[in-house]
């Protein structure tokens, strides 16, 4: 019999807030985080609008408290400040966890500062402040979060582009239902940067509106940052300790599209495999979903491979569905674990958030997305998607705990 | 948990791909202060109209894991797992090089798509059309390990299972720019093949990549058993290292004196070096000790070669004399164990066996 594995602690921080309570209060006052770009110094600031966090690195700094400095890249400081609320949500003590784990994920990792660095080693090659380049790559981050809130049991990053936190807590998951660890803190952390601004706006997938999922005049997604991690852990453990759970990870999918290296499947292959692991993994039938809370980028084309694949896995009566991307932006690797801590959420709170800025049902699907709040809600099963580049997708489901 | 590797690839410095077991010529790289892989014909494994657009670590991982493949003898495999430190830098240099030259206009996305760490694990998925498991870790000295930990979670929930895991790691004139500044590596050009000597400072930086396909049977073509790998972060004391090196043994079964050589990642750095000479004396003394650094150089997935060295050395029952460290020779060759650290923060053990 395989460990059932439950969240007993959450945390996140985002353009529509800085801890859970925050974020709630955006999502149930349709408040979006989107807005104009003001901390990266790019040819961009006015045309592109971001899901930017509005505290400069000093100020999240000063936030993160000892054992961070002036040198910490931004992915490592948003990191720090999402994983602590967790931990301390699940009531862990730093340092004193033996079988538990750190499992992030990020995209670009210390970017951010690499770009300072960069700037000047091309011009120079023996210039470029070293201490910029250092924490550049994926597991710097990492280390540091880990290091903050004291685990060493075992430590590792996934970068599977935008899936990226949903697998982080799909390893999770794993690694306690094996019985490898009894706890887990999983999640993900990406800043905004000047590199991911350009490389999405030279793909022309960035809307120079707030974006609107699942719309018929849907142009292209907003960037967002943010970090978000769930602490997980077995069974055997919280009946030990008789701690309040808020939810069980009782399904999960990962699927590969293997259609195009950037571009989707029309018929959404990668994204369907994905969901119907994620249903048998849990041992549901696609009836008992009560909603799903969409990787709904609003790109031309995510949208309707993703509308597309959910009509084929839901070929009866489709749940409640919507895309919260239009609060956070697309925060890239974290945005699996952002829209898991946001699940989490709605199982507790009752309550589905609307997607906004819906005016016009798309041509190629028979549904809409919700677009009013919808509260005093009895939720059992959420549906999270989380898609990629490389065709990684990937599905969680998080169910209430009777 | 354990598994049986099938196939085994390694594109590296050395003559290693294409080829059974060890290469006879060994590659010596005097002049350069750095180990490049020796690229494959590519030809063989990509459509020229599809590698045309791929960077040049890409082409040489997506060809090293379709010969892994056709190696194993399987048509799809059920998961691709790679792992790598720094992925595709050479494409994340010239984007975020054009982004600055270019003022962020009119720049061309190819470089970004193609920057991105699971571009490689994509790229093999699309050649083969594989919808199955897909993930790529980023970690440091532990990107292999964590490949290999999940390629072994698949096999113990399903023992049928057939998974390519492996991991890439390039090096480029402005990352090895970069990294010298930081002093990692030896000042003045040495023979790379005399790297591993008692008291030097600094390294030589290398490259490689590597495949594996894991499943939980064993059969004919089973090269190798994985018994077990573990990792081990920021120790606080070579105790700590010697206590977990001895249980990590003991757990899968056996004791130090069932040890028929251990495979070590020394690199000629008198600092990083330091522990496993103090194992040597210590919970592996009287062991065979051999070595690998000096033919594939530093990097953060190196470990992949010394278990591609170690899956060689177990099916072929036979020690390349390049690799030997003291005077010991190994007798058997069925338990193999591989310690390997980068830069005193991420620790890897294996634990390979003999079918």
């Amino acid at each position: 019999m395989q460990n059932r594995v439950f969240v007993t602690g959450i945390g996140i921080i985002s353009a529509i807030g800085y801890d859970t309570k925050e974020v709630l209060v955006s999502l149930l006052n349709r408040r979006s985080g989107i807005g104009s770009l003001t901390l990266i110094d790019s040819v961009y600031r006015n045309e592109i609008p971001v899901g930017e966090i509005k505290a400069s690195n000093h100020d999240l700094q000063q936030l993160a408290g000892p054992g961070s400095n002036k040198w910490n890249t931004r992915t490592t400081l948003l990191g720090v400040l999402a994983a602590r609320e967790a931990y301390e949500q699940a009531g862990l003590e730093s340092g004193t966890e033996s079988r538990a784990g750190f499992i992030s994920a990020t995209t670009v990792g210390g970017m951010d500062r690499s770009e300072i660095f960069y700037k000047k080693f091309m011009a120079d090659k023996s210039r470029g402040r070293l201490k910029n380049i250092i924490g550049h790559d994926c597991g710097d981050s990492t280390e540091k979060i880990a290091d903050s809130i004291g685990i060493k049991g075992f430590v590792t990053t996934l970068n599977t582009a935008c899936s990226s936190s949903a697998n982080s807590i799909i390893l999770g998951t794993r690694l306690i239902r094996n019985g490898l660890l009894d706890v887990v803190v999983a999640g993900g952390t990406d800043a905004l940067t000047l590199f991911t601004l350009n490389g999405f706006n030279s793909l022309m997938i960035l809307d120079r509106e707030i974006c609107r999922p699942f719309d018929e005049t849907r142009n292209g997604l907003n960037l967002g940052e943010g970090s978000a991690f769930l602490v997980l852990e077995s069974e055997e453990r919280v009946d030990r300790s008789g701690k309040k759970v808020l939810c069980e990870i009782s399904g999960f999918g990962n699927a590969c599209d293997a259609f195009h290296q950037t571009a989707s499947s029309p018929e959404g292959e990668g994204a369907y495999l994905s969901m119907k692991l994620a249903l048998d993994s849990a041992g549901i039938l696609p009836g008992d979903i009560d909603y799903i809370n969409a990787h709904g980028t609003g790109t031309r084309n995510n949208d309707l491979s993703e509308g597309t694949a959910v009509r084929r896995i839901f070929p009866a009566e489709l749940p409640l569905l919507s895309s919260t991307k239009s609060y956070t932006g697309h925060t890239l690797a974290a945005a699996g674990a952002i829209e898991a801590v946001l699940s989490v959420l709605a199982i507790q709170n009752g309550v589905i958030y609307p997607n906004l800025n819906f005016s016009r049902q798309m041509n190629e699907l028979d549904f809409s997305p919700v677009t009013e709040l919808i509260k005093d809600i009895q939720i059992k099963h959420i549906m999270s998607n989380s898609f990629g580049f490389g065709g990684n997708n990937s599905t969680l489901i998080l169910s209430r705990c009777s | 948990m354990k598994a049986f590797i099938k196939s085994a690839v390694a594109i590296s410095p050395q003559k290693t791909f294409g080829i059974k077991g060890f290469p006879t010529e060994v590659m010596d790289y005097a002049e350069t202060g750095f180990l490049k892989c020796i690229e494959p014909l590519y030809r063989d494994f990509l459509d020229p109209m599809v590698s045309r657009r791929m960077s040049r670590i890409v082409k040489m991982s997506v060809c090293g894991a379709l010969g892994c493949i056709q190696n194993a003898g399987i048509k799809m495999p059920d998961g691709i797992i790679t792992g790598t430190g720094l992925g595709c830098i050479e494409d994340t240099e010239k984007f975020l090089g054009s982004i600055y030259t270019g003022e962020e206009r009119l720049l061309n996305p190819t470089p970004f798509i193609q920057s991105t760490h699971n571009t490689v694990a994509g790229a093999i998925a699309l050649a083969i059309k594989c919808h199955a498991y897909n993930a790529t870790y980023a970690h440091r000295g532990f990107s292999f390990e964590s490949a290999i930990l999940d390629a072994l979670l698949h096999v113990s929930e399903n023992p049928d299972t057939h998974i390519l895991a492996g991991s890439f790691d390039e090096l480029t004139p402005n990352s090895y720019q970069i990294t010298r500044r930081l002093g990692l590596w030896k000042t003045e050009p040495v023979s790379s093949l005399s790297l591993i000597k008692e008291g030097g400072t600094g390294t030589m930086p290398g490259e490689g990549l590597a495949f594996f396909m894991l499943t939980g049977k064993r059969d004919d073509n089973s090269m190798a058993q994985l018994r077990s790998m573990r990792t081990l972060y920021k120790p606080h004391s070579d105790e700590e290292i010697e206590n977990v090196m001895t249980r990590f043994i003991e757990d899968a079964g056996l004791s130090s004196s069932d040890i028929d050589m251990a495979i070590l990642g020394l690199n000629g750095d008198n600092v990083s070096d330091r522990i496993y000479r103090h194992l040597m004396k210590g919970v592996l003394n009287g062991i065979p000790v051999s070595c690998f650094k000096h033919l594939c150089g530093e990097y953060d997935t190196s470990s992949s070669f010394a278990l591609w060295l170690a899956s060689v050395i177990v099916q072929s029952r036979q020690v390349p004399d390049c690799i030997r460290l003291g005077d010991m020779i190994p007798e058997k060759m069925n338990q193999i164990l591989i310690y390997n650290h980068l830069w005193g923060v991420n620790h890897s053990m294996y634990l390979l066996s003999s079918c």
